[in-house]
């Protein structure tokens, strides 16, 4: 199929961006939406322009690397998938494709299509721990019994693989969903609990400090979000905030 | 607790909160406006009461008053915030495609509301003020219902109440579940609660619409 690409170039991280059209031919509706960006990239060095610059890794959904924001969804149009799951056919001959990069302030733009997460890092290491003895006591996660429907929950959050399609999704870039996922993940577990408090406060209050926006409860995040991360986490994580913020 | 209103997750907490006091006070000034339609001399009981009972006057009020402020000033300044989070807009941004009208626009429907309540205090509540401590004219238990629906003959009047009331509707209709989310009731019982926000959301707004359009055909 043929198609029109509108693209988002931007040289570096303090360069004007502008957006650029590019006509591609020969695409397969089996070809993932990445391997459609290699073809028109080797077009490109083919021609001696400069490749559109994206961010990749895994290519199968789970490192949480690839970030487009495509035909103004983040992922692009299909649920529950990431860039790289997302194949051709979810497209028409003759579509035109607008592609950007996410955006929100606390995610600068590095190169065209890359952007720089990492004050998501941040708000993980503000928080996104547990203790363990390692002095030779260590206990067994597995001798420690955990209500299932906690651990479904907390496994659930844990699918969180950290790639901005909820701050990219909320008109207010928020990253709700991603620090509550975190929170989540530790505040079900027996583990999780020696640091509860400290942990949702300083997650939430280094996700303030990155610039992030202020949730208003769209859902857009859980909608858009390709592991489906519920809105129960924010709830959760409010409620943490909260009940921690009164002992102080 | 000094630093709690800093924080996004208790602003959030505090609009849900405020937000929950107004929809209670909403619910009490539907109940009795509607008996302006039903009874009138209950309205007029009602509304004496109101207007001069010491507890409504000297506490709830300065309470109500601040809550508005609050929420107004609040849902602002979110809004600035929130639009210092995302300096450079999308090209192309699908908003439809994962969120509701309503929740995309909850700060122009506010806006509506705010700009409805300048009329309104314009309307009943200064003329109230002129009335007690102005003019200092005895009290009058009967003169309620009469000075209420006259403010009704005009169309352009009822035509402005009647949007008014559509867009806090609109407000309503994500604001109120939304209120549940903040405060972290997202359980088992969720969508029983959604449909009653929901519920609540058309019916209230519909019903003063109905008093507004009723007293209006009234007076023709």
């Amino acid at each position: 199929m043929k198609l029109t690409l509108k693209i988002w170039r931007q040289e570096n991280a303090n360069a004007k961006g502008k957006m650029v059209t590019y006509p591609i031919d020969g695409v397969e509706g089996d070809m993932s939406f990445l391997e459609m960006l290699d073809v028109l990239n080797e077009d490109l060095i083919n021609k001696g322009e400069e490749p559109v610059e994206f961010d990749h890794d895994c290519r199968e959904g789970i490192c949480g690397a690839c970030s487009l924001q495509i035909n103004g969804e983040p992922h692009g149009p299909d649920k529950l998938v990431t860039t790289c799951q997302l194949h051709m056919r979810s497209f028409k001959d003759g579509d035109t494709i607008v592609i950007e990069p996410f955006r929100a302030k606390a995610f600068p733009v590095v190169k065209d299509l890359i952007v720089d997460r990492g004050a998501f890092d941040r708000i993980q290491q503000a928080g996104g721990y547990v203790s363990v003895n390692t002095s030779g006591n260590t206990i067994d996660a597995n001798s420690i019994p955990v209500n299932k429907h906690d651990a479904d929950d907390s496994f659930a959050a844990a699918t969180c693989i950290g790639c901005g399609a909820c701050v990219a999704a909320c008109k207010n870039a928020s990253a709700m969903l991603f620090t509550s996922a975190k929170v989540s993940q530790y505040a079900l577990l027996p583990q999780g609990q020696v640091e509860a408090t400290e942990r949702v406060q300083n997650m939430v209050r280094q996700m303030d400090l990155e610039g992030f926006g202020n949730c208003s409860n769209t859902g857009a995040c859980e909608i858009e979000c390709p592991k489906g991360i519920s809105l129960e986490n924010i709830a959760r994580m409010n409620r943490e905030y909260m009940s921690a913020t009164s002992k102080g | 607790m000094g630093g709690l209103i800093k924080s996004s997750v208790a602003k959030k907490f505090a609009m849900a909160l405020s937000g929950l006091f107004l929809v209670l006070f909403l619910a009490q000034h539907f109940t009795i406006n509607f008996t302006s339609v039903i009874a009138p001399d209950t309205f007029n009981e009602l509304s004496h009461f109101m207007g001069t009972n010491f507890l409504v006057q000297a506490v709830l009020q300065p309470v109500l008053i601040f809550g508005v402020c609050f929420h107004f000033i609040m849902g602002f300044v979110l809004e600035i915030h929130n639009r210092k989070a995302r300096a450079i807009s999308y090209v192309k941004y699908n908003g439809s495609a994962n969120s509701s009208w309503m929740s995309r626009n909850m700060i122009y429907s506010g806006a509506v509301i705010l700009a409805f309540l300048a009329l309104h205090f314009y309307d009943f509540w200064v003329p109230e003020l002129v009335h007690k401590y102005v003019q200092s004219h005895p009290e009058d238990p009967t003169r309620y219902y009469e000075e209420t629906i006259a403010k009704f003959e005009s169309p352009v009047r009822t035509g402005l109440y009647v949007i008014s009331f559509i867009f806090l509707m609109l407000h309503l209709l994500h604001g109120f579940a939304s209120s549940f989310q903040s405060v972290g009731w997202n359980n088992k019982y969720s969508k029983g609660i959604q449909g009653f926000t929901k519920a609540f959301a058309i019916i209230i707004p519909l019903g003063f619409i109905f008093i507004a359009v009723f007293h209006y055909i009234n007076n023709l």
